[in-house]
């Protein structure tokens, strides 16, 4: 038996304590984001310098550890740091600054305020990063713990108390009362469709036959969604500890980790997460001396998004081609080669072990009535702070949007937020009071979903994010039933023509055929839910179709085919900037002649509506009006440069 | 174990594990399907075959080939929404089974029965006509029953296409078994037997064959 395994609950305390020992509270300890983002922006180079620069600046002696850990949320601002006990926030930090760092903050206990978090609204720098609005309006206790642990050692886990829950429920609790405490804590699934979790698994409990199964979703591919990538880099113990847990009240011995092909981090800190786990008997034969043995194994998506749907996953994993099968059975009576097999998604197993530890009572004092505990966002698109929130549930979109986001960037308005990727749909302005809540968003026309939350402002086409979706599913469906291959087919033919000015009289009655017809008759839920985007920007921009087909105008000036641009020769000041810009050379001009744009170069890439300084404003774009004549050639400028 | 389920009003026995479609079939009821052959496993692609079930007071529309039969269960093969499901699927499929504007057997006593416009769409079809609908009967044949594995699927969404696998494809110059299953006639039209003999998958797959 190998030294290190442990076989009581007392062996786990006495590591923990023993980890702990080892630590000395009073010393600061660096945390560098390795986070998938963080990482793009250079976060491997800035910890491999903290490493360097404490060892020739000589400071092993006074500075615990620096750490590479997972995803602290904050992506927008990365690479992040966090040096504790402090907390003490540096957001962009380049391995340049790292000696600095080194020298002023972990030597002297200085800090360096031009590495602060600055508010994009009120311009005040911010030391802490409890302090910073983003953070400071969340509610991170499924996320939280990423920002102190190391996800390549079991030992960081351990000593933030994990797998604590798995012992308590191991050697204190049955099966049944661990499956009664999680149905009383009434979490639901976080994967989209919010089925009760402690139902299904008690379905998979009772379901005869054996083996049970018990299964980890990783196949997280909504555009714009990350929750579960970071979760599984940066604390896969929190979800392995929530599926050992599972395993013992449904009665399974074996299970699956699904993680998409796309996630090479999260793959490898899950594969290392088990190894480790399995070293230290948390995972194999009579776990922590129970009795309770359970294997698992880790399987690699192909790469493709319809994997994500239940009885896809289990084919996926027997072997097969990811294609939904009939459901008219419950997965979770028979899925893998007819078995019972209990799947949840990977924030709803990083849950377990919370709901364990603290109690269903605890988990019931956060969220709505029939929405408990928080959900992880990531919050994207036009939005001032974009990255990972974790929210109770309950909190208003507007919150969400404005007091954790910052808002809109460059003043522009708020026109929806689209929520539950290709299966969800818009939300616009007048529902933003709307608690975060399972029921609540479906009762708006669109989902939870997993979590994705893609912010649009008003030069965001609704009838365009329509069509992106639909485009979305086209590839992504499996195309294996007629009502969702041809009707997405149809579908983007549609919105196609319809943004490219080809739109019909009838079209918009075309659409809602197919889209019910999709619902009604669809195989799986990627084909009953993939016309809700079409239909929520149906329910709530109407209008923005009809400009389209009737007056072949794009209200929001986002339609290539339906915009020009055009140069006010009234508001140029013949600056040079756009002329300079202009990739395809279609601006006319020089110093002091007002520029025109030769509308057959112009490839409509908004470059010179975004380089004109904003005091001149003289960039336009014009949809369903004519468009005024150039200049005559060798006008002179009517205003100058100084506005 | 016999259950008794109602279909379209008339009282109907069945056996424990068959299917509604089956049951139904059986008490002469037909429900009209395209992707279904009685030896091979419920597929559920074509959704031609659903009807509206209602148990406990709630309805729901399903694929009458894979749901099974329970006790008490009241289902109608033909109602406003499943007629108009009908209708709409035959004119989304009609597009890419149209050879000189006339859509091929089965298809077009469905399209009659239904009031499909089988042009409704036409001018937004804009790629060249394949004449599968992706039904999987020859696939599906080939693998349950003939155990060969010659064809199958490849590609994903609206690129999703049947092809013979060159492999494998030599048994079929006598097998033939698919060839009467396609419904829109494809299989046996297309084959060029030249095609089997030192055929290869990208010759097929580029349309050079």
């Amino acid at each position: 038996m190998d030294e290190k395994r442990l076989s009581s609950a007392d062996e786990l305390e006495e590591l923990r304590k023993e980890v702990l020992s080892k630590r000395d509270p009073a010393k600061p300890i660096v945390t560098v984001c390795t986070g998938t983002a963080c990482q793009i922006y250079g976060s491997l180079d800035v910890y491999q310098e903290f490493i360097d620069e404490v060892r020739k600046q000589g400071l092993e002696a006074s500075v615990a550890e620096a750490k590479a850990t997972g995803c602290h949320g904050f992506c927008e601002q990365g690479p992040v740091v966090v040096i504790f006990p402090q907390e003490i926030c540096y957001v962009r930090v380049k391995a340049e600054d790292v000696s600095e760092i080194v020298g002023t903050t972990l030597a002297k206990g200085e800090v360096i305020e031009r590495l602060f978090y600055e508010d994009p609204v009120t311009g005040e720098k911010i030391a802490r990063d409890p302090d910073i609005p983003f953070y400071k309006h969340q509610m991170r206790i499924v996320f939280g713990s990423n920002r102190h642990i190391d996800p390549r050692h079991i030992d960081d886990y351990i000593a933030f108390g994990g797998y604590a829950a798995l012992s308590k429920a191991l050697l204190q609790m049955t099966p049944k009362q661990v499956l009664e405490e999680v149905k009383k804590s009434n979490l639901r699934g976080r994967g989209g469709g919010g089925f009760p979790t402690g139902t299904k698994w008690e379905t998979t409990r009772d379901a005869p036959g054996e083996p049970k199964y018990v299964i980890v979703n990783c196949d997280e591919g909504d555009p714009g969604a990350y929750m579960d990538r970071s979760l599984m880099e940066g604390n896969p113990h929190a979800v392995l500890e929530g599926l050992i847990i599972g395993a013992y009240a449904t009665g399974s011995h074996e299970g699956f980790i699904y993680v998409r092909q796309e996630y090479p981090i999260a793959y490898q800190n899950t594969v290392q997460s088990i190894e480790q786990a399995h070293e230290y008997g948390l995972l194999g034969q009579n776990i922590l001396g129970s009795g309770f043995d359970f294997q698992v194994k880790v399987h690699r998506g192909a790469g493709a998004f319809v994997s994500g749907e239940s009885s896809a996953l289990m084919s996926a994993i027997e072997g097969k081609a990811g294609e939904p099968k009939m459901k008219y059975v419950h997965t979770a009576v028979s899925g893998i080669k007819g078995s019972p097999s209990c799947l949840n998604n990977v924030e709803t197993w990083a849950n377990v072990p919370l709901i364990i530890g603290k109690g269903a009572g605890w988990f019931n004092s956060i969220g709505t009535k029939e929405s408990k505990g928080t959900k992880i966002f990531s919050l994207v698109g036009k939005v001032n702070n974009t990255g990972l929130v974790e929210v109770p549930m309950g909190m208003t979109l507007r919150e969400l949007i404005y007091d954790i986001g910052g808002g809109i960037p460059h003043g522009r308005k708020f026109k929806a937020v689209q929520t539950g990727g290709p299966s969800g749909g818009v939300i616009p302005e007048q529902h933003l009071d709307t608690p975060i809540d399972f029921d609540e968003l479906t009762k708006l026309g669109s989902m939870m979903g997993s979590g994705g939350t893609v912010v649009m402002d008003e030069d965001t086409c609704m009838v365009d994010t329509a069509r992106y979706f639909i485009t979305f599913c086209c590839e992504e469906s499996c195309g294996k039933c007629i009502p969702c291959r041809e009707g997405l087919r149809m579908l983007r033919e549609i919105l196609t023509d319809i943004c490219e000015g080809r739109g019909e009289e009838g079209d918009i009655e075309a659409i809602e055929d197919i889209a019910q017809v999709m619902q009604d008759a669809s195989l799986c839920a990627l084909g009953t839910t993939a016309a809700n985007p079409a239909l929520s920007t149906l329910k709530y921009f109407r209008d923005e179709y009809e400009a389209h087909i009737k007056e072949k105008r794009c209200p929001a000036k986002a339609c290539k085919s339906l915009t020009s641009y055009y140069i006010d020769p009234e508001k140029c000041t013949a600056c040079m900037i756009c002329f300079r810009n202009c990739p395809t050379e279609a601006i006319h001009g020089s110093k002091n002649m007002v520029h025109w744009i030769e509308q057959e170069k112009c490839i409509k890439c908004n470059t010179c509506f975004e380089v004109c300084p904003p005091r001149f404003s003289a960039v336009r774009r014009i949809s369903g009006e004519p468009l005024p004549p150039p200049p005559a050639p060798g006008t002179k400028p009517v205003r100058d440069k100084k506005g | 174990m016999t259950v008794s389920l109602q279909i379209d009003g008339k009282e109907v026995k069945a056996k424990e594990g068959t299917t509604v479609l089956e049951a139904a079939k059986e008490a002469g009821i037909d429900i009209p399907a395209l992707c279904y052959h009685q030896k091979l496993a419920p597929y559920g692609a074509c959704r031609i075959c659903s009807v509206e079930v209602e148990r406990k007071g709630k309805v729901q529309v399903v694929a009458s080939c894979g749901f099974p039969v329970e006790e008490g269960l009241v289902v109608r093969t033909r109602s406003k929404r499943i007629d108009r499901i009908r209708k709409v699927l035959i004119e989304l499929m009609a597009l890419d089974t149209m050879v000189d504007g006339e859509v091929a057997g089965e298809i077009k006593k469905l399209a009659k029965e239904y009031g499909a416009d089988i042009h409704r769409f036409e001018s937004r079809f804009r790629t060249t006509p394949t004449r599968c609908i992706l039904c999987g009967q020859c696939v599906r044949y080939c693998d349950e029953v003939v155990g060969e594995h010659a064809i199958g699927f490849v590609g994903r969404g609206i690129e999703r296409r049947v092809v013979f696998f060159p492999e494998k494809a030599r048994v079929c110059l006598t097998c033939q078994a698919c060839f009467n299953l396609c419904p829109t006639g494809k299989i046996p039209s297309e084959t060029d037997f030249v095609v089997f003999d030192g055929f290869s998958l990208d010759d097929y797959l580029s349309g050079a064959s």
